[in-house]
């Protein structure tokens, strides 16, 4: 077990250079650069770009840009940006917290609702709560986030007036709640089809009606034999599910003016501040593999059958 | 049990996880006294992160600027109507449009308590144009004698000081310029010209996140991306003293959720409703919906090194001129947020003038038979480049509708996916034909709109026109002793500009905002933006 986790982090540094490498030179393929983008339509001095250029060391070659890039990554420095002049690892201090928040509230919201509705839907497969179900689900699934942020913020804003329309503190996991819900529906559409199907075609299955035979109480057969198996792809998805909530908040952000990554992100992105969005998406794709391995392990806690050497 | 043991692992990092993102909750206390997180007496309007520090002569973006505007006050402003109005100065006079004697206001304080004196302006202009700096809008100095010392076209300063520049006493200074400048007065408005303090000298960086200004706000915190508040000065001795007790510039991640913020009263000011929400704007905020055109001009800028306008007759260009029905465009297409153009200058600048033509009108008839008189249009097919992040695709789409429907020829939109790439294709000579051009006024005068774009020389001449005439006729009026004989000459250049059409002005800009129930008495100044000192809270 210790040496099968040892393993997966020691391969998480390739696909940690591996990934920076090609967000870096994707970043240094975009057409437009950051230092003459600084200066719009404006008159500005040529004289100025180029020494602002040579003093932030863009002037170089792609390699040693990112040569230089992973040196200073190494000892914790993610480097400046170019336009605030703000150290980057303020930048990702600030808005990671809140994007966590945001995706821990949503992927709560998920887990919750969306197996919870996936149990009651699946111990009666094709009764009138399981269509129920099936077509709110497929309401969540169509609608794209957009949609659903606006209309929830009409609804509960406008109509009701029960909150403010944007987030006013985005540290605050009250004004957080309208948002997390957005970005979580479409994963609980998900979670609760997958628990639901998961648990239909469990139920007929041999070790059910041995358990059944056995005699054992109805709370145990449904609990621990029933959910334990039915559970693992509702796991596998969830896994995954934690990266594309952090990226997929990026609308959500948008729409409820939450300060967070996908707000940074898109600035950062839009702005060519190239080392900003190469910190942020490393961190992000450090996320999904330390997601992802967590979901490796969890495999055996639900199906022993599995083994790590 | 193997599974259960790392069960336990797991849980166990999920709630060192949870608690550790719930400690950082700790520093929005502060914001939750209110659930705006706003003190009583201030204002608060939607504008976003500065790009850069705030420093004046480093900052064009409009976000930096409208801080650099409430912390900083320069020499002197203008009024609605573009008239000089004497802030921080006395008077500012020349007898031959090259020395400048500069007289200050006695008494003025920065918020730390140091007097605002000659040598505050001269150290802090001798260092904005200095090239070690690199403060983008060091250009702006070109102007004073001296400036190639300290700003050398390549390689290290010579001087660090410029020599047009002499205090006299603590409230008199000069400028000697390298040639005459009639309208010089007219640049001093623009806030690169702002005084700095001792303390910025000693640690610019800092200065920069944390500044010192002279103006009607007092810096009280950046909290970045978030908000920047600033206090009323109760100091300030200038004509434009605040009367609210601060600001908070909000950050807001799209115009539409600032919107929602201004109708449900989150937020009291909002610079521009986004185009989805322009159709109701009116009914949605009453009273408070601003509608007010500004100086500055969107126009169609022929590329002249391209295939389709190298060496193009005039006549094509006015004939395609005359093939937009901008009437209808700007009603219809951009809900009535611009005014169509009549002239290369916006009637807010001195030396608007009518320039008696039809060239501006729409007429398919005319328009067909100047392009057929001028040899046509090179190959029957034109591109419009534009940045398809700024919401130009709509208006694109409808003059190209409008020239094909009115004259036969093919154009097509060119979209670049940002402005970063618009730009760099414009830098590069890459345009295909035409692209899209837009300027907003420094200062109040033609000059700005004519010289900064249609010289040979000048740095915003995209379209690369070139034309001897034209810049002799620029460098005569230049020569003007007076203003006014500066602005006359120029509008003899606006004219020849007419038969020579370096580019097709298509409207006049409006300012389509608002403000909530909570406030009162927003004003827009000529260059558009939100006079916030006049703001009055209810």
């Amino acid at each position: 077990m210790g040496r099968y986790v040892a393993r997966r982090l020691l391969q998480m540094i390739p696909v940690f250079i591996g990934s920076t490498f090609l967000i870096f030179a994707m970043m240094f393929a975009l057409p437009g650069d950051p230092v003459r983008a600084l200066m719009g339509d404006q008159a500005f001095d040529p004289a100025v770009v180029e020494a602002i250029r040579h003093d932030r060391g863009l002037d170089l070659p792609l390699w040693q840009q990112y040569l230089k890039y992973l040196f200073e990554l190494v000892q914790g420095n993610f480097g400046t940006e170019i336009a605030s002049q703000r150290p980057i690892a303020d930048i990702i201090a600030q808005a990671f917290p809140v994007t966590i928040r945001l995706t821990l509230f949503a992927f709560t919201f998920t887990v919750v609702v969306g197996i919870g509705l996936g149990i009651i839907a699946g111990l009666r497969p094709e009764s009138v709560r399981d269509r129920g179900l099936l077509a709110l689900t497929l309401v969540l699934i169509s609608m794209p986030s957009f949609v659903l942020g606006y209309l929830m913020q009409y609804l509960f804003a406008f109509k009701w007036g029960v909150t403010t329309p944007t987030v006013q503190d985005s540290e605050s996991f009250g004004d957080l709640l309208l948002p997390a819900i957005v970005l979580g529906s479409l994963s609980l559409a998900y979670v609760a089809r997958l628990t639901r199907t998961s648990m239909a075609e469990n139920l007929r299955a041999d070790y059910m009606r041995t358990a059944v035979a056995k005699g054992l109480p109805r709370r145990r057969i449904i609990g621990v034999h029933l959910m334990r198996n039915s559970l693992v792809p509702v796991v596998t998805f969830l896994g995954t599910d934690i990266g594309n909530l952090m990226t997929g908040a990026i609308v959500t952000e948008g729409i409820f003016n939450v300060q967070g990554v996908g707000d940074a992100i898109y600035e950062a992105l839009f702005r060519r501040e190239g080392a900003t969005v190469v910190g942020i998406a490393s961190l992000i794709v450090l996320v999904y593999l330390l997601a992802s391995l967590l979901v490796d392990l969890l495999y055996a806690v639900l199906d022993p059958r599995i083994r790590y050497a | 049990m193997r599974g259960a043991k790392s069960a336990k692992w797991v849980a166990g990092a999920i709630v060192v996880a949870l608690a550790a993102t719930a400690c950082g909750g700790g520093s929005g206390e502060e914001g939750k006294k209110n659930p705006a997180g706003k003190p009583a007496g201030y204002v608060s309007i939607d504008v976003g992160e500065p790009q850069k520090p705030l420093i004046p002569a480093d900052t064009n973006e409009t976000n930096g600027s409208y801080v650099i505007q409430s912390l900083f006050t320069q020499l002197l402003d203008f009024d609605a109507k573009g008239e000089i109005v004497y802030t921080n100065a006395e008077s500012v006079e020349t007898t031959d449009s090259k020395t400048w004697t500069v007289k200050l206001k006695s008494g003025w304080k920065f918020h730390n308590g140091e007097a605002v004196t000659a040598q505050s302006y001269v150290d802090a202009w001798n260092w904005y144009a200095n090239i070690k700096n690199n403060q983008q809008n060091s250009f702006w100095f070109a102007d004073i004698a001296g400036y190639d010392d300290v700003h050398p076209e390549k390689g290290d300063p010579k001087a660090d000081k410029m020599s047009g520049l002499k205090v006299v006493d603590d409230t008199t200074f000069t400028i000697e310029l390298k040639d005459k400048v009639p309208y010089f007065n007219y640049k001093l408005g623009y806030a690169t010209f702002a005084p700095l303090p001792k303390v910025f000298f000693d640690d610019p960086k800092a200065f920069g996140q944390k500044p010192v200004g002279n103006g009607p706000y007092k810096f009280e915190k950046w909290t970045h991306k978030k908000l920047i508040q600033v206090a009323a000065n109760p100091d300030y001795q200038g004509p434009n003293k605040a009367k609210n007790k601060g600001i908070q510039f909000k950050n807001y991640a799209t115009l539409e959720a600032a919107y929602q913020d201004v109708v449900s009263g989150n937020l009291d000011i909002i610079r521009q409703v986004g185009p989805t929400d322009l159709p109701k704007y009116k009914q949605d905020l009453g009273d408070g919906a601003i509608e007010q055109p500004y100086a500055a001009i969107q126009s169609l800028v022929p590329a002249f090194y391209s295939k389709t306008f190298k060496d193009i007759d005039p006549k094509v260009l006015q004939g395609l001129s005359m093939a937009i029905d901008r009437e209808t465009i700007t009603k219809t297409v951009l809900n009535n947020t611009r005014t169509p153009a009549t002239s290369f200058t916006p009637p807010q600048v001195k030396g608007n003038q009518d320039l008696g033509t039809d060239v501006f009108t729409f007429n398919p008839a005319k328009a067909k038979q100047l392009i057929t008189e001028g040899g046509g249009v090179p190959e029957n097919k034109m591109f419009i480049q534009y940045n398809s992040d700024g919401g130009h695709k709509e208006w694109v789409t409808a003059v190209c509708e409008s020239i094909r429907k009115a004259t036969g020829v093919d154009c097509v939109g060119d979209a670049k996916p940002d402005f970063p790439t618009d730009l760099e294709a414009r830098d590069n000579d890459q345009v295909k034909s035409m692209y899209r051009g837009g300027w907003v006024a420094d200062y109040p005068v033609n000059v700005n709109f004519i010289k900064e774009l249609y010289h040979t020389n000048a740095e915003s001449n995209n379209g690369r026109f070139s034309d001897k005439e034209i810049d002799k006729m620029m460098e005569d009026a230049d020569k003007a002793s007076s203003l006014e004989d500066a602005v006359k000459g120029y509008q003899a250049v606006e004219k020849k500009l007419l038969e020579k059409m370096p580019a097709i002005p298509l409207w006049y800009y409006r300012i389509n905002g608002g403000h909530g129930k909570g406030v009162d008495n927003v004003a827009v100044d000529f260059h558009g933006d939100l006079e916030l000192t006049g703001v009055s809270v209810k």
